[in-house]
């Protein structure tokens, strides 16, 4: 497309010019960047678009890739600590009849490392990754509502915080990750443990909905111009189906943590049998968001693979148009498996069949991407670095995991390995193999971007084979545990059953695969104290993000790139094609339209504010007091509604105003 | 990284009302989460009333007059609730102010109402789960009431400042008149839920 | 550093061999479920392999590819991308035949798992408790109905319909080799059929998380032939046998004033408590505590002096007994065969 089309309104809505008359004051015009000179561009840019000074001016900032970074840090501390929680139950595991860990505190141990895994390192973290990324790939100087985005991260940190804080005192939830009724029901799960996993659960899931609604407009509203569908990169188009699948899947588990707090707190019924209630209604609800939960954390490290195979094959991706599809089939079909979690409990026959053929079903799909990528590979003998041996872990193990998924699809078999240690070796294998590989992959990726350094890559090496080695022994023989008849989550086991051996074997995996984590630890610090300095583009790959410095700017761009190819940066090898002409003295970007990516309208983005820490202190503090009494939520309604008066009430600044 | 300038886009207008806005946009997304919220719990209250071959658990019917009084309300709203959003397009001060004031006190009254729906349901929440269910939903429709008054009056109160005078918020007014429909929409599923569906057992 | 992988790899496989011959495994099956599903695993995890290994293969390619990439990645050749197209299409199509394959694989083995039971004779009720399992042996006749707890004794040969409910949590019956799970839900009841092949001791547990006790929540199907199995059921709805010797008769006593008799039922005493495992005939049993202890004097002893210490959250309470006590109250339970 040249760059003549982008200026051409024929697709633009009617109604452009009335919207400029009426009773607004007028625009206030600031200096504007055309024809400004680079060193005068960066003076005026840096200066609208910094972070103020000082702790309050950190707490308000609302940059996308300063909250990026305190996500990133801070789920990558719960991964420590639910590696930890891992490490422990693996020792009190590693023989027969252990007397270190009792049932109360292994039973809330795993739990804890259920909760932390799943909603306070995956899920945010591959949230955060975009959060970082996607502006910088679409082109654009900040994420869409950038004060939502920033209470999202207090909301989700004060959200851990509180469940670890509640762990600490010996009130951590003790009902496994999904808390199944009635164990968790007001009759057999006493004291407020349950209660602390429930509104944990809802609170923290604001946060995951108020990134993905951003992630959403930003990738529908915000992308450079020229950057219609088909120039959308793969990794962007992933977060984008990841977050139409957190709109319409976190809802279910917030219904479902509401319903059953409502069941401990005033007394309903909904899953109580003997009153007209369910157990089992839970059970649906849950994974009715369990199962896309998977596919929550899995597409965005698909769209990982998807960048970093390009840059190390050197072409862009093979079937480019098929991996899209894949993903958006992905999203629809997995919200028709959620059944198969629930095979043992006595659904009809005929039904249970329906959803063993959806579970197959969505093989397909993923199989469309594990070819296309293997094809993508075959261009010739790639250069092996740190990032592409991740991408090989992924293949290796990830492949196993879908298998065994298919295996578990199935509802004679799964009625012998469901709630079996072959379970926990199928999950481990789809989300650390399908997950955390591509995320350890893209750690070694854009880490140059994020730090304006490079990690070790003979450190890499080590990190990468003993993380392999680690996680395989660890995991691989659970399936075998599991089909000698061990269930998942129990804290002990008699010795006469002979799984002794290969539990000893299990937790010394365990092990070697924490201390991987240990050494990648120690990569990350001295690759941004001490690494070799990136440049602009390292792995000279083509997307938006390698175009500014590393790390880049406040304001990401000191102009607007124009697209004209899917990898933007391979096919404008001399000069960046840019856009001019918006305002330098005020946090101006662009909005273009959603399919064909024309510049539309110059829109302010929102000014550093403290508002949005304040809301999410007072809305915290009422989840928290509502684990007391019900009359939280009158008591917590005033300081809400004041602090979002403030967040929302205009404060004079030209963001504010036009 | 060299660069090229080949777009000029200084003559781009700096607001834009509705699909042009990402406020828009964030609204929608937000209406796509807060409905699959309601139309999970609506499905829990349907999976339970297929479950118990006689729902309803032998509690009297509700008497359906606060809530329909609330859903003619609501209905009717719309009418005013429109005519406002054309004005907002227009950015005409004057007429925006007044229909913020109407569309404030249409949002008051349905909710005065409401208060007397709870009664009317003939059932305390934990009698059995046909209450719970039944408060749940006229709960969460109740929170989304109050939440998007509290909301509109706020922007009442800024059209009548100096803060008004700006492109954005006719565009708030008109992301506002975009989220009562969906208040409005929200209701009849629910309203037939509460009061239509125990006549039928 | 592939060595190393090579060795933990065949690490594995001997640690494999060396616990095949479990009594709770689902690759040992005993009956006919069991062994459906057994060779259904098997086949399953074969197939996979294979899919594993060419998929491997594939990945494989590029690394032993001679030629280095070209300097230019927009500069593709129309030609490799159409024949590498075609090869992404013939895999595609070959993982949905294969997908059908097994779908309709374990349509089928459902049906045949379905048939297994259809024409039992015996119906047994099972009830899931916080963290033990209520067996009760279904008749027409009300005086033969008999009620027992932890192990289920079955005639061999014979199918077995089991009824599964739970008054407290959800709990979930597995016997693996002989049959795959099936929960135990409150307000439901879930029917499984059984069958083992031949006489012998095969030891389940509970597969859903039911809180403290999970762990220890095991169960015995002990499968007889039929004319033992009749011999047992006869004997076990005879009353508890009366205490001989002095110690023995002490500890009924001791057994009847104290809260024992609050939860426990011993038939032929005024013992009537349900919420605990019927105690009528409980040393003919081979564990204690639904498998975490063998049946034994001295385990009698510690399960009854500190039952918090053997079974952590056990809802059974410490009864404070002295020395004596403690030692008639064994005495008189040992006797109830």
């Amino acid at each position: 497309m040249s760059s003549a089309d982008l200026t051409n309104e024929r697709d633009l809505p009617p109604g452009r010019e009335t919207s400029a008359t009426g009773d607004i004051a007028p625009e206030r015009d600031g200096p504007r960047d055309t024809g400004m000179d680079d060193a005068s561009l960066h003076r005026w840019l840096a200066r609208t678009w910094r972070t103020p000074p000082g702790i309050i001016g950190a707490l308000s900032s609302v940059d996308h890739k300063v909250i990026a970074r305190r996500y990133l840090i801070t789920a990558f501390l719960f991964l420590c600590l639910g590696g930890l929680n891992a490490v422990a139950m693996r020792v009190q595991l590693s023989g027969p009849q252990r007397g270190l860990i009792g049932p109360d505190l292994y039973n809330q141990l795993f739990t804890m490392h259920g909760v932390t895994m799943m909603f306070l390192f995956a899920v945010p973290i591959v949230q955060a990754t975009g959060i970082y990324l996607v502006p910088l790939m679409v082109g654009t100087r900040n994420i869409a509502f950038p004060r939502l985005n920033a209470f999202g991260y207090w909301v989700y940190v004060s959200g851990g915080l509180f469940a670890w804080v509640s762990f600490a005192l010996s009130m951590g939830p003790d009902v496994g990750w999904f808390a199944y009724v009635p164990l968790s029901g007001p009759e057999f799960g006493p004291g407020k443990r349950a209660d602390v996993w429930a509104q944990m659960i809802t609170y923290t899931e604001v946060s995951s909905l108020a990134v993905a609604v951003a992630t959403i407009v930003t990738v529908l509203k915000q992308r450079a111009p020229g950057m219609s569908l088909d120039k959308i990169p793969l990794y962007v188009w992933a977060l984008l189906v990841t977050s139409f699948v957190v709109v319409f899947a976190m809802p279910a588990v917030m219904i479902t943590s509401t319903f059953l707090i409502l069941d401990r707190l005033v007394g309903t019924h909904i899953f109580n049998p003997a009153e007209g209630g369910d157990a089992l209604l839970f059970q649906h609800l849950f994974w009715f968001f369990g199962h896309p939960e998977v596919y929550i954390i899995f597409l965005p490290a698909t769209g990982m693979v998807s960048s970093i195979i390009p840059a190390f094959a050197r072409r862009p991706a093979f079937g480019h148009l098929g991996l899209v599809l894949s993903l958006i089939a992905v999203g629809f079909l997995s919200f028709g498996l959620w059944v198969h979690h629930m095979f043992a409990t006595g659904l009809p026959k005929l039904g249970a069949s329906f959803f063993t053929a959806s579970s197959m079903l969505i093989a397909i799909p993923n199989g469309v991407q594990i070819f296309c990528w293997l094809a993508t590979l075959w261009e010739g003998r790639p250069v092996i670095r740190t990032p592409l041996l991740f991408v090989f872990g992924f293949f290796f193990t990830f492949v196993i995991g879908g298998l065994t998924g298919v295996m578990l699809a199935s509802v004679p078999l799964d009625l012998q390995v469901h709630d079996t240690y072959f379970v926990v070796a199928h999950f481990h294998y789809v989300l650390i193999g399908g997950s955390v590989f591509p995320l350890l992959g893209a750690a070694y990726f854009w880490f140059p971007k994020i730090t304006g350094r490079m990690m070790s890559e003979r450190l890499g090496r080590w990190h990468f084979w003993l993380a392999m080695i680690g996680f395989n022994a660890a995991f691989f023989p659970m399936h075998i545990v599991g089909l000698w008849g061990m269930p998942r989550r129990v804290y002990t086991y008699p010795a006469e059953l002979g799984w002794g051996n290969i539990n000893l074997f299990i937790s010394a995996g365990a092990v070697l695969f924490f201390v991987s984590f240990v050494l990648f630890a120690f990569n990350l610090v001295h690759g941004a104290l001490r690494g070799t300095p990136a440049g602009d583009n390292p792995w000279d790959a083509g997307t938006l993000e390698w175009a500014t410095s590393s790390p880049p700017p406040s304001y990401n761009f000191a102009r607007i790139p124009v697209v004209t190819n899917v990898e933007p940066l391979w096919a404008e090898r001399e000069a960046l094609p840019v856009a001019a002409g918006l305002r330098v003295d005020a946090r101006e970007l662009i909005v273009s339209t959603v399919a064909e990516a024309h510049p539309d309208v110059r829109e302010k983005s929102a000014t550093p504010s403290i508002w949005p820490l304040l809301a999410a202190i007072a809305v915290g503090a009422t989840f928290l007091y509502s684990i007391f009494t019900p009359w939280a939520i009158i008591w917590g309604a005033a300081p809400i509604a004041v602090t979002l008066v403030g967040w929302f009430w205009p404060k004079g600044d030209p963001e504010d105003e036009e | 990284m060299n660069q090229r300038p080949v777009l000029d886009i200084s003559d781009l207008p700096t607001f834009g009302h509705g699909p042009r806005s990402p406020t828009w946009w964030g609204t929608l997304g937000f209406m796509a989460l807060e409905g699959t919220g309601f139309a999970l719990a609506a499905g829990a209250y349907l999976y339970l009333a297929t479950l118990w071959p006689n729902w309803r658990l032998s509690a009297p019917v509700p008497n359906h007059w606060p809530g329909t009084i609330v859903t003619l309300l609501l209905v009717v709203s719309l009418v005013p609730n429109h005519i406002l959003n054309g004005y907002a397009k227009r950015c005409a001060m004057g007429p925006v102010r007044i229909g913020m004031v109407v569309m404030s006190l249409l949002g008051l009254a349905p909710l005065v109402v409401r208060w007397f729906e709870f009664p009317a349901l003939n059932i305390y929440w934990d009698t059995n789960a046909y209450g719970s269910m039944i408060w749940v939903l006229l709960g969460l429709h109740t929170t989304h009431l109050i939440t998007d008054v509290g909301d509109t009056i706020v922007l009442t109160v800024l059209m009548f400042t100096h803060h008004g005078y700006s492109g954005r918020r006719f565009g708030d007014v008109g992301d506002n008149v975009f989220y009562w429909d969906f208040v409005v929409l929200t209701w009849i599923p629910i309203y037939l839920l509460i009061y239509w569906l125990p006549r039928l057992g | 550093m592939k060595r190393l992988a090579s060795i933990a790899f065949a690490t594995a496989i001997v640690l494999f061999l060396q616990g095949c011959a479990g009594w709770q495994s689902a690759l040992d099956p005993k009956g006919p479920a069991a062994s459906e599903l057994a060779w259904l695993i098997w086949f399953f995890a074969g197939l996979c392999a294979v899919v594993w290994v060419l998929v491997m293969a594939a990945l494989a390619v590029p690394l032993m590819m001679r030629s280095r990439q070209h300097a230019e990645p927009l500069a593709l050749d129309a030609g490799a991308d159409s024949r590498k197209l075609r090869v992404v299409m013939i895999a595609v199509g070959l993982t949905a035949v294969i997908l059908v394959g097994l779908t309709l694989l374990s349509f089928f083995a459902n049906r045949t798992l379905a048939a297994i039971g259809s024409d039992a004779a015996l119906t047994i009720r099972v009830t899931g408790h916080q963290w033990w399992w209520e067996v009760r042996y279904e008749d027409a006749t009300p005086s033969r109905i008999l009620t027992t707890a932890n192990e289920i004794h079955i005639p061999a040969g014979e199918p077995v319909r089991l009824l599964l409910t739970s008054t407290d949590v959800i709990h979930s019956f597995w016997v693996p080799s002989l049959s795959g799970k099936l929960d135990l839900i409150p307000g439901r009841m879930n029917v499984l059929d059984i069958k083992a092949d031949k006489p012998g001791v095969y030891r389940g547990q509970c597969a859903e998380f039911c809180g403290a006790q999970h762990a220890n929540m095991g169960t015995f199907i002990i499968a007889e032939p039929r004319a033992k199995f009749d011999a047992w059921w006869n004997d076990q709805l005879q009353p508890a046998a009366a205490p001989t010797g002095d110690e023995a008769k002490a500890g009924e006593n001791l057994f009847l004033k104290r809260p024992c008799v609050m939860c426990h039922k011993i038939g032929g005493t005024p013992a009537g408590g349900t919420v605990a495992p019927d105690l009528t005939h409980v040393a003919s049993r081979q564990t204690l505590a639904a498998g975490t202890l063998t049946m034994s004097r001295g385990n009698l002893a510690a399960w009854i002096a500190d039952p918090q210490g053997v079974k952590p959250g056990a809802h059974m309470p410490v009864v404070d007994l002295s020395g004596d006590e403690l030692n008639d109250i064994v005495a008189y339970l040992e006797g109830l065969k």
